[in-house]
């Protein structure tokens, strides 16, 4: 019983983590990794580590999951790239 | 099957998940979550292991290792997001497999 | 496109995999490890909580090194801020009451929690890394609801709580030496308050240089209008 709840945890979790990379939106693979997170502080308690759940459920969820969000916010709104006539010169005095 | 081989080989296997990620995907947030999550993988593999103590409670080093490597791996992916917002306002671009305009061989 | 399969990457993964399972496969099913003389360790040390006693006294000298690590990884966002961003700036303009709310109702409930976590470091598990994990995400939570600005990242007191964290640690390691012991040799009797000590500072390092890590990379929102 308890080695089937294991194996699922532990599916489960490479499941997740596999959908986290492929996600074609980043949004959804941002909270695909969050999840992954929490489900990753489960299987630290089951492998009897209570202080790793605490920081992963605080750092692996909490704070990278603001992190990632940020930027990917960051990469949506189309900020203006830096127009830097110099460096638009130059390009065109190389070319 | 004793439960550290299920978590030991599942985190093996979600290690080269990582791998994957982080050497094949081209956008700059995939390979900071196959980064993450290659970290995550090793994490398990060394708990795991460490669960293999004759009275089955948990090798208190690979834990500390593990705590110490979580709050560096954090520090890694704000390090490493802030590089990638930095080249996005820069270049526009969000792709490494393209190269930035400046350099575009024009 | 993006999805295509690429041979090289997928054949490393894979013999990664391999390599790593067979590796862990040949060990021996059973190995002590470390765990007895650490739990003895401890013992003789009178803290209850193992993983604290491992990661700040017998290998505090990897925690050291970690810290450096956060410090050196913050000076780093800091230096890569977009200087076009303004110091008005605040990451939501218009105010979100159910955000607003949560924070308010949230972040005294998330401070009780660091301050217990951290007291019961020695005997139960806590310790500074989760505390001020915790205290990190409390005070990224009142930067989204706007309550801390981006700039606060900049400021000196987030500053010298910042770097107060590896100074203290620093200071603690280094007097045993003073006393002609070597590096990180507490002594037995003032042993339980300086570690108390240490951990309470860290704490707040740890969460300013969490809350920090976010409010330099942190983009977006919007410039605050009225004078201050």
């Amino acid at each position: 019983m308890r080695a089937l709840f294991d194996v699922l945890l532990v599916g489960l979790l490479v499941w997740i983590a596999i959908g986290s990379v492929s996600q074609r939106k980043l949004f959804k693979s941002v909270v695909m990794f969050t999840a992954f997170g929490l489900f990753l502080s489960l299987a630290w308690v089951r492998l009897g580590s209570p202080d790793v759940a605490l920081a992963e459920a605080a750092i692996g969820a909490g704070v990278t999951g603001a992190l990632l969000l940020d930027a990917v916010g960051h990469m949506r709104s189309r900020v203006t790239p830096y127009p830097s006539p110099a460096s638009a010169e130059r390009r065109d005095a190389d070319a | 099957m004793s439960t550290y081989l299920i978590y030991a080989v599942g985190g093996a296997l979600i290690f080269s998940i990582g791998t994957y990620a982080l050497l094949a995907q081209r956008h700059i947030m995939h390979k900071v979550i196959g980064a993450n999550i290659m970290g995550s993988g090793i994490f398990m593999v060394l708990i795991a292991l460490g669960k293999r103590t004759p009275d089955g409670v948990t090798d208190p080093v690979p834990q500390a290792m593990v705590l110490t490597g979580i709050v560096v791996t954090v520090a890694l992916t704000a390090l490493g997001l802030s590089i990638a917002k930095r080249y996005y306002t820069l270049t526009g671009l969000d792709d490494l497999d393209q190269d930035p305009p400046a350099c575009d061989g024009r | 496109m993006r999805d295509r399969i690429r041979v090289v990457p997928l054949v490393a993964a894979i013999a990664l995999f391999a390599i790593i399972s067979s590796t862990v496969l040949d060990l021996p099913r059973e190995s002590a490890g470390l765990s007895e003389e650490m739990i003895g360790g401890a013992a003789a040390i009178h803290v209850n909580n193992v993983v604290t006693a491992v990661l700040l006294d017998f290998r505090g000298y990897d925690t050291l090194l970690e810290i450096s690590v956060l410090m050196l990884a913050t000076v780093a966002v800091l230096s890569l801020r977009d200087p076009r961003l303004g110091t008005r700036r605040r990451l939501t303009g218009t105010a979100d009451l159910i955000l607003r709310s949560l924070g308010e109702a949230v972040t005294p409930i998330m401070m009780v929690v660091a301050g217990y976590l951290v007291w019961v470091g020695s005997t139960k598990p806590g310790g500074a890394f989760q505390a001020g994990a915790v205290l990190g995400a409390g005070g990224i939570l009142l930067a989204l609801t706007g309550w801390v600005r981006p700039s606060w990242a900049r400021h000196s007191v987030i500053r010298l709580v910042l770097s107060v964290g590896l100074l203290a640690f620093i200071a603690v390691s280094v007097t045993p030496i003073l006393a002609g012991r070597t590096l990180l040799d507490y002594s037995d009797d003032m042993r339980h308050i300086v570690l108390l000590i240490l951990e309470s500072i860290l704490t707040l390092s740890i969460g300013a240089s969490m809350l920090s890590l976010f409010l330099a990379s942190a983009s977006g929102g919007e410039e605050d209008e009225e004078a201050s």
